[in-house]
């Protein structure tokens, strides 16, 4: 079998480092850090899924093939956010510039 | 009927020799346990995008009703959401030395940790179910009881009870599909004990332990999203 055979102390270290982080994503929802909260929160959502996807999934070990597949299904993930985020919070800003409107020709339909 | 693959009589004596769990369509174990690896990873990256649509509609109505989502995350007890985080990834830990005990060709291990990776999943959904349940004591369920009073109604009402609704229609829907994705896990799960107890698995041959085993864990990161997103928006001091 190509992936070899991990100590049980290696899950055993990452079960700790995962109950780590969350004990400390939740004390850090009890702190103030205005927008910041958010991004701790998902920072360290973040490292939890690497540890996991590394070690617990294995692709510490697995080969290029699974590793272009995961980073592509990541990469379509980014794309379907940022186009539905960025569309939805440009949606309120004016079709022509204010300081244009008085010189610009009249615009399209 | 079609015999499964793992039943069916492997006809060329060399394969036979190597392992009755090899099908005939490979060339060797290896090949059909790259092949089983890539077919499972393939149909993760399908379930990041079943997921991402409801994560993507769940950052726009975020950003719309910050406020009533924020009220809404704090009627949840992070306690239980907490809890239930640890439980999971625990269910995680017993089904990677599942695998181990797998490969190791230890059937006694294998069994054992795979019901205990049963019986953590079995904790969270009792937990989910008790949290639920709460939602209709309550009354925070939309639709069917949204009639928040009280401290709830306090929480709610600064971000608008309309608004609040969403945020429990985006509560209800991304935590039911992934107890749903839990459930199917723990049918798969006592398929595999089943296999097991059968003698099916042997240290070269284990792939649908492995197989599981991912879509475990796969399950297990949407709930690490699934706790900072539902539970802890927007701090709770």
């Amino acid at each position: 079998m190509s992936q070899p055979i991990v100590p049980q102390k290696t899950y055993l270290t990452v079960f700790v480092c995962l109950i780590g982080l969350t004990i400390l994503t939740t004390g850090v929802a009890f702190i103030d850090l205005g927008p910041f909260n958010t991004v701790a929160a998902l920072a360290i959502a973040f490292s939890k899924m690497l540890l996991v996807v590394m070690f617990f999934m294995g692709v510490r070990h697995s080969g290029g093939l699974v590793r272009i597949i995961l980073v592509a299904g990541f990469f379509w993930l980014a794309l379907l956010i940022a186009f539905t985020m960025s569309d939805y919070r440009t949606r309120t800003w004016s079709a022509t510039p204010e300081s244009w409107s008085s010189t610009a020709p009249p615009t399209h339909p | 009927m079609r015999t499964p693959l793992w039943r069916q009589p492997v006809t060329d004596a060399e394969a036979h020799a190597q392992h009755a769990g090899l099908a005939h369509q490979f060339e060797d174990l290896e090949q059909q346990q790259e092949a089983d690896a890539l077919g499972i990873w393939i149909f993760l990256v399908t379930e990041i995008m079943f997921f991402g649509g409801l994560f993507a509609a769940y950052a726009i109505y975020r950003w719309l009703y910050f406020g009533a989502f924020q009220g809404g995350s704090h009627v949840l007890d992070i306690r239980l959401g907490a809890a239930n985080t640890i439980v999971l990834l625990a269910s995680s830990l017993t089904m990677a030395l599942s695998v181990r005990s797998a490969q190791t060709g230890n059937r006694r291990a294998l069994v054992l940790f795979l019901i205990a990776t049963m019986i953590l999943g079995g904790i969270f959904l009792g937990v989910k179910a008790y949290e639920y349940d709460q939602k209709f004591v309550e009354h925070v369920v939309p639709s069917l009881d949204w009639a928040p009073e009280g401290e709830t109604l306090a929480l709610l009402a600064p971000g608008g009870l309309g608004h609040a609704q969403i945020y429990f229609f985006f509560y209800f829907a991304m935590t039911g599909l992934h107890a749903l994705h839990m459930i199917i896990g723990m049918g798969l799960l006592l398929w595999l004990v089943f296999r097991a107890q059968k003698y099916s698995f042997t240290p070269h041959y284990f792939a649908p332990v492995e197989v599981v085993g991912l879509y475990w864990h796969f399950v297990d990161i949407v709930w690490i999203f699934l706790f900072p997103l539902l539970y802890l928006i927007g701090g709770r001091y």
